[in-house]
C-alpha cells in the first residue's frame, strides 16, 4: 500500500549506489541523478506483493469460496498523545537514583492519590475529534472501568464510556495505486479518552512490579526511572466498514498520518504509539446479518495489519465453506508474524461486566464553542485536503499519495512551491534525489541541508538555462566514469607507456584529464578506482 | 435569660489543664490570621466564672509563645504527659510520634532567634490514619495497610506541617472510615472519654476522642457520611465538615470519592475555623477542590460585647422538621429545641422547615457510598503495598490479599457496592440513588435560599455502649440519618456540642448541627462561634480528664 511503501523511504535498499551531497552553503547541488528519469523512492517498491497467505490455506477451493464471502471489518485505534512523553507526571529523572527508591504517589495508584486530568489531553481529544468530522459533546466525562489486573494499579482504568468527547464522523481514504487505487469513506463511531493500562514486569522472585502508568497526572513527585510516567490514550472506533486488509491497513494508515498532521502523536507502530485492534466476521455475501466477530491483536505494523486480516478471513472462509462455522467463535486471537497466522489468546466468556460508572475524582469535560472554534482555527491542512489540493495542482496519483504521505515532506514540498518553483520540477526533485539521498543517509527531510528556499532557486536556475540540468551534479556513475577514463587511456598511448614503465606519478596527469574531460564533475573516489584497474590492467 | 437554657440537670464543674486556662483570659495581642485582635467574650474575662467558655488553644498557644509564657517544649510536655496518661483507656492513637518534643525544641530555637513563627506554631495536631503522612504509619485502620507508610503527606497535613503545626500522632477510626462506632478498627477499639463504655462516634472516633480528652489541641478527621460531625457529637467536641471541594482530598485514602472531605475538630469552634483555615484552598493534586478563595475566616471570631443583647440580629435560622420526628431521643430532641431557643435569644428567626426527600438520603447514601467504596477499595489487593499474602497464582493472591486484609464491614460494603453497579442492577440502585441525590441536592438549596442556617441534631441519640450495635449494621446506619444528606449535597455543617443527656458519670454530651450553604463556612463559624460563647453553664470537659487533674 502506499504508506508503507513510501514509509520506506529510510529503508528501501534499491537506492544505493547514489551518494549525493546536499550541501546548504554551497549552493551548486551536487547529486548523481538524472533528474526525471528515476523517481527511484516512490516507483521501485510496490512490485513486491504485500499480502503473503499462508500457504496451508491458500488453495483453490479457498479461492472459489473466497468470491462467495465477504468480511466485515472495523478497528479499534489506540493512540498514545504526545502530551508530554517523558515526564508527564512531572518527575524528574534522576539517573542516579536506584529503581523504586522514589516513587510517585499517583504512578503507583498509591493510597490517597487522585488523578487529574491534563487539559493537552483535551486539547487533543478535540482536534482528532474534528479532524474526524466528528461531532463533539460538549460535556461530557470521565468513567471508571472496573477489572482486576496487576496492570490496573488501581484496579480500574479511567475511560470514557457512554459520554465520548467526540461522535460519529468519518474518514476519507485513498487507496494505494499498486492495490488498485480508489477512493474510501470510512465511518468513525467514536473517539475517547483513557489512561493507558501499565505494563506489569514479573521479576524473579515472581512477586510483581508494575510498569504503571496514570496519564491523567501532573505531579511534582519524583518517580523512579523504573515507573516511567504514562501517556494518555484516544481510543478511535470505526464502523465496520473495511472489507480487506488493504482498506483496513490503509485506514490505519490515514490515522497514523492525521495525528501526524495533528502533532498530537508520533504515531509510531512499532513503539506501540498507535495500536489496531481489529475486529472482524466474515458473512456469506448478500447476508446483512453478521458473523462472529473476532478480535486479532498483537499488530505492529501496516504490513501485519493487512495480512493478519487477509489470513483471518481465508481462515474464516475456509470455515464456512466446508460448514465449520460454528468453529468461529468469539475470541481475541494474535497475530503470530513468524508463523504469518493468528492464534487463539482468550476466549470470550459472555460480556465482561465493567461496572463502568462515573469517576468522581475527575470533574466532567466542559467545552465552550470559544475553545471549539479556537481549536478549528489553528488545525492544519489536512491529508485529505492536501491530497485533493495536490491533485488540483495537476499532479499524477502517484504523485499525490507520495508528497502528502508524510507532513514534513508536504510541507517542503509546499514551501517550494511557495518559493516560486515549478511544480513537476519541484516534485521530480523531492520524489528522486531528494528522497534518494534522504534514504541513504537515513535523514528525514528537515535533517538535510537543503532548504525549500534553495531547491526553488536551483529549479528556476535550470528552468531558464543559467545552468543546465546535469550541471552541479557529481558523477557517481563508474559506468560513465570508467568511459571516461577509456577515452583519456587511449587518448594518451604515451603516457601510459610510461606510467606502466614504472612512472606511476603519471596517475596524477591522468585523473587530471579525466576530470577535465568530466568538467570537473566526477567523482574522485570513483575516478581513481577506475583509474588505477585501466591503468594496471594487462593490456 | 441564659440560664433557662440549661438543661435540668446541675452538671460537674470540672477544671480543665490550668496550663491552658491561666493563659485564655488575655488574648489582646493575637493573632496574625487575623487583621483585627481576636477578642473573646467578655464573658470569658470573667477569672471567676464556674464555668469557663471554649476558648482558642490555638490562639492561646501562640500567645503563650509569643509572650514566652511558655515554651513549645513544655506544652507538648503537658499534652504528652496527658496522652500517656490517658491513652490507657482511651486508646485513640493507632500511631504516636516519637519526634513531638525534637519539633517543639525546634521551634523554641527558633523563638529565641526571634524567627517568625507560622499561625499553627507549637499546635499539637492528631491525623485521622486514613490520611497520610509520610513519616508516620498510615492504615486507615485496615490490615489491608498494616505497617503501611505512604512516601508522602496528604495536602492538609503538608500545609498544617508548614504552618508551624506539630502532628502528634494518627488517630483510630472505622476501616477505611466506614462505620459509625470506630469499632470497625482493625487493631483496636477507642472508648468515649465522658463514659469509657460508651464508643466515641465514628468513623473519627481517635480523632474525636483525642480532642475531647485534651490528648491534642486539634485534629483532622474525615467526613463521608458524619463521620467527624457524629463523633463530635458524642464526644462534646466541635467538628466542621466543610463544603467538598474546600479541603484538598489529596492524600486521604478514599472511601467514596464524591462525598469524602477532611474535616477538623477542636474544643473551640475558633479552633476548629482556624485548622480549616489552614488547610483549605485549591489543590492541583486534586481535581475537585474548589478554585474558590478562601476568607478570612478568623474574622468571623470577632468579640461579643456583653452590652449587644442580640448579635445575631435577623438571621434565618431552619429547623429542619424531618429531624425531630420518631427515632430521635427525647433528650435529643429537648436539647436541640433548647439550643433553638438560645439561638432566638440571640436574635435568630427560628422557623419549622420541612425536607420532604430527608429520609431518602440514608437508602441513597449507602448505596452511593458503597459503589464508589467497591471500585476505591479495589487498588488493596497485596501486589504493591500494605500486607500481601504470598500465592501461586495471581487470583489467588487477590482473593487472600483481600479476604485477609478487610474486615467485615468493609466487605460488606465493596459487596453492596459491586452489586450496585453490576449490569442489570446499576439503573434500579446506582443511578436511581444519584436521582435521589439531586432531588436532596435541590431541596437543600430551595431551604438555604429561605434561610441563613438549617439546624438538626447531628445525630438521634448520645453515645450508646461499645458492642450495642455491632452486630446490627442497619442499626448503626440509621445512625447517620442526621448527617448524610449533607454530604450528598456537598454542604458545610459545624456541629458544636449544645447540652446533655443522661448518662455516664457526668452526662453525655449532645450535638447541635448548624448546615450552610455551599462555601458559607464563614457564616456557621461566626454563629457557631456566638453560640459557644453565649452557652452558659455548659462545660465540655470530659470527666476522664477532670479525674486525672483532680487525683
Amino acid at each position: 500500500m502506499a504508506s508503507t511503501i513510501f514509509r520506506s523511504l529510510h529503508t528501501n535498499p534499491c537506492l544505493l549506489h547514489t551518494t549525493a551531497l546536499l550541501r546548504r552553503k554551497d549552493v551548486i547541488l551536487y547529486c548523481t541523478m538524472r533528474s526525471a528519469q528515476t523517481r527511484t523512492a516512490a516507483t521501485q517498491d510496490k512490485v513486491k506483493p504485500q499480502v503473503k497467505v499462508a500457504p496451508n490455506i491458500q488453495n483453490k477451493t479457498l479461492e472459489k469460496a473466497s468470491k462467495d464471502y465477504e468480511a466485515v471489518i472495523g478497528i479499534e485505534t489506540h493512540v498514545q498523545l504526545n502530551t508530554l512523553t517523558k515526564a508527564f507526571c512531572s518527575c524528574p529523572y534522576n539517573y542516579g537514583s536506584l529503581p523504586n527508591t522514589s516513587v510517585c504517589p499517583v504512578c503507583m495508584g498509591l493510597p490517597g492519590a487522585l488523578p487529574v486530568l491534563n487539559m493537552k489531553v483535551i486539547e487533543s481529544a478535540v482536534k482528532v475529534g474534528l479532524s474526524l468530522n466528528c461531532k463533539l459533546s460538549f460535556n461530557s466525562k470521565f468513567d471508571r472501568k472496573q477489572y482486576f489486573y496487576p496492570d490496573l494499579p488501581k484496579g480500574y482504568q479511567i475511560s470514557q464510556f457512554d459520554v465520548p468527547i467526540a461522535t460519529g464522523g468519518y474518514i476519507d481514504v485513498d487507496l494505494p495505486l499498486e492495490y488498485g487505487g480508489g477512493h474510501r469513506k470510512f465511518g468513525i463511531t467514536r473517539v475517547h479518552m483513557e489512561e493507558d493500562a501499565g505494563k506489569l514486569l514479573h521479576s524473579e522472585g515472581g512477586s510483581y512490579s508494575q510498569e504503571s502508568t496514570f496519564p491523567f497526572i501532573l505531579l511534582n513527585q519524583r518517580c523512579s526511572t523504573s515507573y516511567k510516567a504514562g501517556v494518555p490514550l484516544l481510543e478511535i472506533v470505526s464502523e465496520p466498514d473495511m472489507r480487506t486488509g488493504i482498506e483496513a491497513a490503509e485506514y490505519a494508515a490515514e490515522l497514523q498520518r492525521l495525528v501526524r498532521y495533528l502533532g498530537v502523536s508520533n504515531g509510531n507502530m512499532q513503539e506501540g504509539s498507535l495500536r489496531c485492534d481489529v475486529n472482524i466476521s466474515v458473512r456469506p455475501i448478500g447476508h446483512i446479518e453478521f458473523g462472529t466477530k473476532v478480535e486479532i491483536k498483537n499488530l505492529n505494523s501496516f504490513s501485519s495489519v493487512s495480512r493478519a486480516i487477509d489470513y483471518e478471513i481465508s481462515r474464516q472462509v475456509l470455515l464456512h465453506s466446508q460448514g465449520e462455522d460454528q468453529e468461529i467463535v468469539q475470541e481475541t486471537r494474535l497475530w503470530e508474524e513468524g508463523a504469518q497466522k493468528t492464534v487463539t489468546m482468550r476466549k470470550k466468556e459472555g460480556l465482561a461486566d465493567y461496572r463502568y460508572f462515573p469517576e468522581p475524582d475527575l470533574p466532567g469535560v466542559f467545552l465552550t464553542q470559544d475553545y471549539v472554534d479556537g481549536i478549528r482555527n489553528t488545525l492544519p491542512e489536512l491529508p485529505e485536503t492536501k491530497r485533493r489540493r495536490y491533485e488540483k495542482m495537476g499532479l499524477s496519483m502517484q504523485d499525490v499519495l507520495f508528497l502528502a504521505n508524510d507532513v514534513n515532506v508536504a510541507e517542503f514540498f509546499d514551501t517550494t512551491i511557495t518559493k516560486g518553483a515549478d511544480v513537476k520540477l519541484a516534485t521530480n526533485w523531492i520524489m528522486g534525489d531528494i528522497a534518494a539521498y534522504m534514504k541513504n543517509e537515513k535523514l528525514t527531510i528537515n535533517e538535510i541541508k537543503l532548504s525549500p528556499q534553495e531547491l526553488a532557486e536551483l529549479i528556476a536556475s535550470i528552468k531558464d538555462g543559467t545552468i543546465s540540468g546535469k550541471i552541479g551534479k557529481e558523477i557517481v556513475d563508474p559506468a560513465e566514469i570508467e568511459k571516461m577514463v577509456e577515452k583519456v587511456v587511449s587518448e594518451n598511448p604515451k603516457q601510459l607507456e610510461q606510467y606502466r614503465g614504472g612512472k606511476t606519478k603519471l596517475q596524477g596527469y591522468f585523473a587530471g584529464q579525466v576530470m577535465k574531460l568530466s568538467k570537473g564533475k566526477a567523482n574522485p573516489g570513483v575516478l581513481n578506482k577506475i583509474l588505477l584497474e585501466k591503468l594496471n590492467a594487462k593490456s | 435569660m441564659l440560664s433557662t437554657l440549661q438543661p435540668p440537670r446541675s452538671l460537674s464543674h470540672f477544671r480543665t489543664n490550668p496550663t491552658l486556662l491561666l493563659r485564655y483570659t488575655s488574648l489582646k495581642t493575637l493573632s496574625s490570621l487575623s487583621s483585627q485582635p481576636v477578642t473573646h467574650s467578655t464573658l470569658t474575662d470573667q477569672p471567676c466564672s464556674p464555668n469557663p467558655l471554649p476558648h482558642s488553644q490555638i490562639l492561646s498557644t501562640r500567645h503563650s509563645l509569643l509572650s514566652r509564657h511558655l515554651t513549645a517544649t513544655q506544652l507538648a510536655d503537658s499534652f504528652l504527659a496527658r496522652l500517656r496518661l490517658t491513652e490507657p483507656h482511651l486508646r485513640s492513637f493507632l500511631h504516636v510520634s516519637d519526634s513531638v518534643l525534637a519539633q517543639a525544641r525546634e521551634l523554641d530555637e527558633k523563638i529565641q532567634r526571634n524567627e517568625e513563627l507560622g499561625p499553627l506554631a507549637g499546635v499539637l495536631v492528631a491525623v485521622k490514619d486514613n490520611i497520610c503522612t509520610a513519616e508516620m504509619p498510615s492504615t486507615a485502620g485496615s490490615r489491608v495497610l498494616e505497617g503501611y507508610t505512604p512516601p508522602y503527606d496528604a495536602t492538609a497535613v503538608r500545609k498544617i506541617k508548614e504552618l508551624g503545626g506539630i502532628v502528634v500522632g494518627k488517630t483510630n477510626l472505622d476501616e477505611f472510615g466506614m462505620g459509625s462506632t470506630t469499632e470497625g478498627s482493625a487493631f483496636q477499639v477507642t472508648a468515649n472519654p465522658w463514659d469509657v463504655s460508651r464508643v466515641p462516634g465514628g468513623s473519627s472516633g481517635g480523632s474525636a476522642a483525642a480532642v475531647s480528652a485534651r490528648q491534642c489541641m486539634v485534629s483532622l478527621g474525615s467526613d463521608t457520611g458524619g463521620s467527624v460531625r457524629q463523633p463530635a457529637s458524642f464526644c462534646g467536641v466541635v467538628g466542621l465538615k466543610p463544603t467538598y471541594g474546600r479541603v484538598s482530598r489529596f492524600g486521604l485514602m478514599a472511601y467514596a470519592s464524591s462525598l469524602d472531605v477532611i474535616g477538623c475538630f477542636g474544643t473551640s469552634v475558633a479552633d476548629a475555623g482556624i485548622l480549616l483555615q489552614a488547610i483549605s484552598g485549591h489543590d492541583r493534586l486534586d481535581a475537585t477542590s474548589s478554585k474558590r478563595e478562601v476568607p478570612d475566616l478568623a474574622a468571623e471570631f470577632v468579640s461579643i460585647s456583653s452590652t449587644i443583647s442580640k448579635p445575631l440580629k435577623g438571621l434565618r435560622i431552619g429547623l429542619i422538621r424531618e429531624t425531630l420526628d420518631g427515632g430521635v431521643d427525647t433528650g435529643v430532641t429537648s436539647a436541640v429545641r433548647s439550643a433553638a431557643l438560645h439561638l432566638e435569644e440571640l436574635g435568630c428567626s427560628i422557623t419549622e422547615v420541612s425536607l420532604p426527600s430527608f429520609s431518602l438520603g440514608l437508602p441513597a447514601y449507602y448505596i452511593l457510598a458503597s459503589s464508589e467504596s467497591s471500585s476505591n477499595l479495589s487498588r488493596y489487593d497485596g501486589v504493591r503495598y500494605g500486607s500481601h499474602v504470598a500465592a501461586d497464582e495471581l487470583n489467588s493472591q487477590y482473593k487472600d490479599s483481600r479476604a485477609k486484609g478487610f474486615g467485615s464491614e468493609v466487605k460488606r460494603r465493596i459487596l453492596t457496592g459491586t452489586y450496585a453497579l453490576s449490569a442489570g442492577y446499576y439503573d434500579a440502585y446506582y443511578k436511581r440513588a444519584q436521582q435521589v441525590r439531586t432531588i436532596i441536592r435541590k431541596s437543600f438549596k430551595a431551604a438555604l435560599d429561605e434561610h441563613d442556617i438549617l439546624i438538626s441534631p447531628a445525630a438521634p441519640s448520645a453515645a450508646y455502649k461499645i458492642g450495642e450495635k455491632k452486630n446490627d449494621p442497619l442499626a448503626m446506619y440509621a445512625g447517620d440519618i442526621m448527617t448524610v444528606n449533607v454530604n450528598l449535597a456537598g454542604l458545610p455543617a459545624l456541629v458544636l456540642p449544645c447540652g446533655f443527656v443522661e448518662g455516664g458519670s457526668a452526662g453525655l454530651p449532645v450535638g447541635l448541627q448548624m448546615i450552610g450553604a455551599a462555601f458559607d463556612e464563614g457564616k456557621l463559624l461566626k454563629v457557631g462561634h456566638i453560640f459557644e460563647q453565649t452557652l452558659q453553664n455548659c462545660n465540655f470537659v470530659p470527666p476522664l480528664i477532670a479525674d486525672e487533674l483532680t487525683s
